[in-house]
């Protein structure tokens, strides 16, 4: 018995794969609604944490401070496990689109906040003496210069909260992760655990590469 | 002389420090007013309350074609009625030039693309740089851009029309053009206030000149008395250090 019967077999391969797939379906629908829902939140709290009265954003500000200091496994147990005591009941799906998507949008936040702090104050002084109004501004002139800073992060958040979905297992979410597990105990083979990892990197590699080419790229035009 | 632009005991403070003093000035429409002074003294300070880019002290009162400069609608008015143009040019770098010209229009006053675009192809032939229409400013000269920034602000068909050292980041080679096309504009009756250094410009074109120093108006008149004959000991020491320097 060789190390290839072991940790890819083939045999195991062809009869685990469909489960994998089915996994790696449930991943990707959670990683991209958690991924948007998170963009959409941390624009909101870019906004408030910038321009709300000083009560808002001294609020959002705890907000964003306490998601990013939580272990998203801790979160997750209180989202599944504790909030049923409150009468509150998620489903699996639920439960880990939302811990994903409260973290992943207090660290949107503080990347959406970065860019338009970089934007220079002529920006918006121009724009507000044409008359356009707050929301135009930001709409029209801000946030498209913004987005060429913040792509770069918010790839990597992006990628972060993929892989992070991998923790939507502890829920009995039947992930990618979830799948090769018990695809493991039931073929009494590692094969499909290997296999979800490379799943994994497949996926996840070239948006890490892209981010490093981006930032290149950025960087070289700077100078 | 009624006011188009009336400015009563304008005060402005950064902290402690009092950058205007009480400031009284009344421009009337279609006067071109250059203002003058040393560096600090407040004369960006002064025009950037005139659209409330700097809000200013309680008491104050600033009022545009009789709309007092306050916030939220009237203050959309106000702007929508004030150009601004600025030292550094701030032209919008995600958009090609034409673009950044019909982008006032279109959000504010709601023209359509394509009457927005004749306008702007109007405008840069208007200040000079027609076939530069699809280029993004980075690719246009100091000059050229500071020519589409004035054509920006034109846009707006603006009543007043509020300068701030418009030719004071350009090349020497360059401010002879920016300065001929703010002449074609005076000449079309446009309200022109104007910061600059440029004292050539300030007694072919201003019809009054202003002095400014330490956040107060010191002196005030047609270029030939303010900038030849000066009254004020103050006015004489800045034109002696400007000319002589
Ligand atoms: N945002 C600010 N915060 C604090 N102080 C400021 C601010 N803007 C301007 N000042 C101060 O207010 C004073 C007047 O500034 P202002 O820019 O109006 O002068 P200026 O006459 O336009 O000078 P210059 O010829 O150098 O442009 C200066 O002392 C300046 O340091
Ligand atoms: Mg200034």
């Amino acid at each position: 018995m060789d190390i290839f019967d072991t940790f890819l077999n083939v045999e195991v391969m062809q009869r685990t794969f469909p489960m994998l797939i089915r996994g790696l379906w449930i991943t990707l629908q959670l990683g991209a609604a958690s991924i948007v829902a998170g963009l959409i939140l941390g624009l909101l709290l870019a906004m408030a944490r910038l321009y709300g009265v000083a009560p808002l954003r001294f609020l959002t500000r705890l907000y964003i401070d306490i998601f990013r200091s939580i272990p998203l496994l801790v979160l997750l147990i209180i989202v599944y496990y504790a909030l049923p005591f409150l009468g509150l009941r998620l489903s699996p799906f639920a439960s880990a689109m939302g811990a994903l998507t409260l973290v992943s949008g207090a660290y949107t936040a503080e990347i959406f906040r970065a860019g338009i702090e970089a934007i220079p104050k002529g920006q918006f002084e121009a724009s507000a003496a044409l008359g356009l109004n707050p929301l135009r501004m930001m709409a029209d002139i801000i946030l498209p210069q913004a987005v060429r800073i913040v792509i770069p992060p918010l790839t990597n958040n992006s990628i972060n909260v993929v892989k992070d979905t991998a923790l939507a297992s502890v829920v009995a979410m039947p992930d990618l992760l979830k799948q090769a597990t018990q695809a493991q105990a039931l073929s009494a083979n590692p094969t499909p655990l290997i296999v979800a990892a490379i799943i994994y990197i497949a996926f996840l590699w070239p948006l890490v590469a892209g981010v490093s080419r981006m930032e290149r790229r950025f960087a070289a035009r700077r100078r | 002389m009624t006011a188009f632009v009336s400015i009563r005991n304008l005060r402005k403070s950064f902290g402690t420090f009092e950058v205007l003093k009480g400031i009284d000035l009344d421009v009337a429409k279609g006067e071109v007013v250059c203002i003058i002074g040393p560096s600090g003294s407040g004369k960006s300070t002064l025009i950037r309350c005139i659209n409330r880019l700097e809000p200013f002290s309680a008491g104050s009162e600033i009022r545009v074609d009789g709309t007092a400069v306050t916030s939220g609608r009237a203050l959309a008015k106000v702007r929508a009625e004030v150009g601004m143009v600025f030292q550094s040019f701030n032209l919008f770098p995600h958009l090609t030039v034409r673009e950044n010209i019909m982008i006032a229009p279109r959000r504010v006053r709601g023209t359509s693309r394509a009457d927005a675009a004749r306008q702007a192809d109007r405008l840069l032939e208007r200040v000079g740089i027609a076939s530069q229409a699809d280029k993004y400013p980075e690719h246009l000269s100091g000059g050229q851009q500071q020519r589409v920034a004035i054509a920006r602000a034109l846009a707006m068909e603006p009543q007043v029309m509020l300068f701030d050292e418009p030719t004071s980041a350009l090349d020497p080679e360059m401010v002879g053009e920016v300065l001929d096309v703010m002449r074609d504009l005076a000449r079309t009756g446009v309200t022109m206030i104007v910061v600059t250094h440029e004292m050539g410009f300030a007694s072919q074109v201003a019809d009054r000149v202003i002095f400014m120093d330490a956040g107060q108006i010191i002196e005030q008149g047609p270029p030939a008395q303010v900038l030849s004959n000066p009254q004020e000991p103050r006015t004489r020491n800045f034109l002696g250090a400007v000319l002589n320097h």
